[in-house]
């Protein structure tokens, strides 16, 4: 389990070939990449800034790949999140899942993500034409996390 | 008791404050205790974390609700719904 939060950028190609390297026991990889858009709520986003916890939030996403871990038969899991200015179309978040069949990676890789978004220690501010604003958390992403908890999936 | 206060994100930039050591009189038990107790300092205290506010709280660097108890020399984060991802 990797977790790693960085202002410089990364590689998808390269960060999944690390991941799967020398582990013939794997038979799937899954991978979510979030990236900066260029709209929110009806308001155009010239970029963006991404504050955090430091301290809590390594401490919250090894929770989170350690409770994946637990929860599904996977090998790996990778979280890299980038805190710091970022513009549209700039990579935010990679989530990727190593597993010896899909189905554990995707389970895995999707309650990750879902759970980074209610529970890791970060904010953002978007720069709109009409200053800079905080982003309000989504209700949608709660009820994507309580999925987790009403619904344990087969053990 | 004394206790390391750190804000984040919008709560930071409202109370102009990042990060603050306090010594609290021994009645205040609980983070919710806390937050009343700040709340008296007024002006943006009190509106910034107004009851009803959805804010959430951390000790130790852990994720905890408002009736958690304080300890000694923790430290105690305030900041609102996490928009990461």
């Amino acid at each position: 389990m990797t977790v790693r939060i960085q202002e410089e950028d990364f590689d998808l190609g390269t960060e999944i070939a690390a991941l799967r390297k020398g582990d013939a026991q794997v038979g799937a990889v899954v991978s979510i990449l979030g990236t900066v858009r260029d709209m929110n709520e009806g308001c155009q986003v010239k970029g963006m800034t991404l504050e955090h916890y430091p301290q809590m939030t390594e401490k919250s996403l090894e929770n989170i790949a350690a409770q994946a871990k637990a929860r599904w038969d996977i090998r790996q899991a990778l979280i890299i999140h980038r805190v710091g200015p970022l513009l549209p179309e700039d990579q935010i978040v990679l989530v990727a899942v190593t597993s010896s069949h899909r189905g554990e990676a995707f389970a895995a890789c999707e309650f990750i993500m879902d759970y980074l978004k209610t529970a890791a220690p970060f904010w953002k501010k978007e720069e709109t034409p009409g200053g800079g604003r905080w982003v309000d958390a989504r209700v949608t992403d709660d009820v994507a996390m309580a999925r987790w908890v009403e619904n344990k999936p087969k053990s | 008791m004394n206790l390391q206060l750190r804000f984040f994100a919008s709560l930071r930039e409202a109370l102009a404050c990042s990060e603050e050591a306090i010594d609290i009189p021994s009645q205040i038990k609980t983070i919710s205790h806390l937050r009343s107790y700040l709340r008296e300092r007024g002006g943006q205290w009190a509106q910034v974390l107004a009851e009803g506010k959805p804010i959430r709280c951390a000790l130790n660097h852990e994720m905890v609700p408002e009736d958690t108890a304080l300890q000694e020399g923790a430290e105690i984060a305030f900041f609102p719904p996490v928009t990461g991802g």
